[in-house]
């Protein structure tokens, strides 16, 4: 029978076909090839193993790391916060009881935990990978099925490496055309989940494919199945192809040799059967995607940077209109301000869905020769030591730093701001993270969702701006290509 | 676990779409590490407020949350459920439910029970016009009950099944741990493993 990838990937990981047929069907037990722990989901599930006495199964499918909590200044001095403080030691008391691979603060591997997975060649197609944190669904990309867990799931595959789960529905996510310059991944996925809703993808694993998905780098396509969350699906993937092995290769956990060939022999079946149905079809035509930006309190509230700040008249539906309402309040907005005449604070410009080389790439190439508003706050927060590493040694951190961002060290941070880093009450933000929620970045904060090319040109003009509102910059390209 | 079978106490109307985990509790009450004691952290920003529904009598001693659609939305942290149940809400009903918090609640023994919109809209409107009014939700019979309101609600068998019988995941699929040694024999050797740990 004809299948979709994600079926694909569910079929070959089922350990137990749950009980009974249609409607009344019990979950299957599917396996779990990779585990990936961070110390905010995971004390209490290690807290169960004990008191039940129970092993963790397999700590060679385990892997953990700092990243929610950890500071990202001065990460040489013990964390001044005491909680945050104890929930990573509490991390690195239990990964050594239970012979938990962990990269640790300091470490060159340590990072948000989806960037890390990849960067060590963990994350491969055909896998299923799970984490007790939704945006696991960023390993998708690679054609993984990818999802975030609760605690007790995550107590769960610690003890078995399986989960039970329901089969879900799929959703194929059609993004044709060939993107605009200044025009990127975060831009296609808050398109997506501005059209499909914050609840339309819910109960679906989303499939993302088309020539513009086709045409996407590995970090592009992260950025894209990250966000799936956003859209209510709990994952979203996109079938491997030649841009996936040529990632892949030669990292440090990628097979190698005759592995290697006999896993690109079966990679190369992983992709969707051409009679294979989906339950639902989504079309979105890249050629005319303009740079797009979140102007209320979930991500599906978007629009595209040219356009204006919609009225709460625009919503049929009750519920969407008194959403809007609420939304406006607490972003301070008014209906009709053009996108594009809203002030911003400050710009981030890290998180799991935009914090990898080539989004500091395209924004360093972005303020390369220009100068920053002075009003305006910028960090940049690489996604992992590596990524730090890798950016220096590229000359980035200068880039940043001669314009008059601050260069921080790895993690999360002001993405969800469990570590100092937040915004104060009533400040404005534009941020390459994913969560537009309130007080998501810090109690009172206002957060605009947006790609890293549009926050570097919005901390040179000082309001939301796409790059194309810029001047024409010093000769910036080609500094990039001769130092390349 | 405990068993679920029927539960009444006051209703709680909570006029709100989109209510996601980062209002169920934020994030800076995740930094703790044990499974209890999340009563404080429940609704924290919105508990600020006086007007805010739990500040007011006699709701602050509610059980059955009443909510607009999409509950549960945004991150995954289970939490959001320890801190509902540590308050003391036995059941949320709302007429559509994030699937992770939907997955969490089953397995806290929070019953998740989704109820069509315009049942919920009746709800409200004799919890509000009688404050205290209690709800009895049961899981027997689907049914839930609140004043002159009696409507039906949707949950899936399987995960009422566990309700009704108090069954704890990992104890379940234990009784199948055969299966998937079994399963571990059959996995091609070049599925990556972390350990022995390789670095860059
Ligand atoms: S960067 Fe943000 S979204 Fe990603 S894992 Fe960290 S907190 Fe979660």
């Amino acid at each position: 029978m004809a299948k979709t990838l994600a079926e694909k990937v569910w079929d070959a990981h089922v350990v137990r076909k749950g009980d009974g047929e249609g409607a009344n069907a019990q979950p299957d037990l599917l396996y779990i090839d990779l585990h990936l722990v961070h110390e905010v989901t995971s004390p209490q599930a290690f807290e169960g193993l004990r008191l039940a006495g129970r092993p963790l199964r397999r700590p060679d499918l385990t892997i953990a790391t700092e990243d929610h909590n950890t500071p990202t200044l001065d990460i040489d001095k013990p964390i001044a916060d005491l909680t945050s403080r104890t929930q990573i030691q509490t991390l690195r008391n239990n990964c050594k009881e239970f012979g938990v691979r962990l990269h640790s603060l300091g470490d060159a591997e340590q990072g948000i935990v989806h960037v890390v997975g990849p960067q060590l060649g963990l994350t491969q197609p055909g896998m299923t990978v799970v984490c007790g944190d939704s945006h696991t669904s960023t390993h998708g990309a690679f054609g993984a099925l990818a999802m975030g867990i609760g605690t007790s799931e995550v107590e769960h595959v610690m003890a078995t490496q399986t989960l039970s789960l329901k089969p879900f529905k799929t959703m194929a996510i059609n993004v044709e055309g060939t993107l605009r310059p200044g025009v990127s991944a975060k831009d296609i996925i808050l398109a997506v989940i501005a059209k499909i809703g914050t609840g339309g993808g819910q109960g679906y694993v989303l499939e993302y494919r088309g020539s513009a998905i086709r045409a996407l780098s590995m970090e592009a396509r992260m950025t894209i199945c990250n966000m799936s969350i956003e859209a209510g699906a709990r994952a979203g993937l996109v079938a491997p192809d030649q841009t996936t092995y040529d990632y892949m290769y030669g990292r440090p956990h990628a097979p190698q040799g005759a592995e290697w060939d006999a896993a690109v022999e079966y990679w190369n079946t992983l992709r969707s059967d051409d009679e294979a149905t989906f339950d639902v079809e989504v079309d979105l035509d890249a050629d005319t995607l303009e740079p797009f930006v979140t102007w209320g309190t979930n991500p599906g509230q978007g629009v595209s940077l040219s356009a204006k700040v919609p009225s709460p008249e625009d919503f049929g539906d009750e519920n969407a209109k008194a959403a809007a309402e609420r939304a406006l309040q607490y972003m301070g907005l008014e209906a009709g301000t053009p996108m594009k005449e809203i002030r911003v604070d400050t710009v981030f410009l890290g998180s799991c869905t935009n914090s990898r080389m080539e989004d500091l790439r395209a924004a360093a190439d972005i303020i390369r020769g220009r100068t920053k508003d002075p009003n305006i706050r910028m960090l940049v927060v690489p996604g992992s030591a590596r990524v730090r590493l890798e950016a220096e040694a590229e000359g980035l951190d200068k880039v940043f730093k001669d314009f008059g961002a601050e260069w921080r060290f790895a993690g999360c941070s002001m993405c969800l701001g469990m570590n100092p880093d937040q915004l104060e009450v009533g400040e404005r933000c534009a941020s390459t993270s994913n969560r537009n929620f309130e007080g998501r970045q810090g109690k009172g904060g206002r957060t605009h969702l947006v790609s890293p090319v549009v926050a570097a040109a919005t901390a040179v003009r000082g309001t939301l701006s796409s790059p194309s509102d810029l001047d024409p910059a010093p000769e910036s390209a080609a500094v990039r290509s001769s130092a390349a | 676990m405990e068993k679920f079978s029927t539960h009444t106490g006051v209703g709680v109307p909570l006029r709100q779409s989109n209510v996601d985990t980062d209002q169920i509790i934020p994030a800076v009450y995740l930094k703790r590490i044990t499974r209890t004691g999340f009563e404080d952290a429940l609704f924290a920003a919105w508990r600020k407020d006086p007007a805010f529904i739990l500040n007011q009598e006699p709701f602050s001693a509610g059980s059955v949350l009443v909510a607009g659609p999409d509950f549960g939305t945004g991150s995954s942290r289970e939490h959001a459920v320890w801190a509902l149940k540590d308050y003391g809400f036995k059941a949320v009903l709302s007429s559509r439910f994030a699937d992770i918090f939907r997955g969490n609640s089953g397995k806290q023994g929070l019953l998740a029970a989704e109820v069509a919109q315009d049942d919920i809209e009746l709800i409200w409107k004799v919890l509000e016009n009688a404050p205290g009014t209690e709800v009895t939700v049961d899981l027997g019979s689907k049914t839930v009950m609140c004043g002159n309101v009696v409507a039906p609600f949707e949950i899936d068998d399987y995960t009422r099944w566990r309700l009704l019988e108090g069954l704890d995941d990992i104890g379940l699929t234990l009784q199948h741990e055969e299966d998937i040694t079994a399963y571990e024999a059959t996995r091609p050797a070049f599925k990556p493993k972390t350990l022995p740990a390789r670095l860059s």
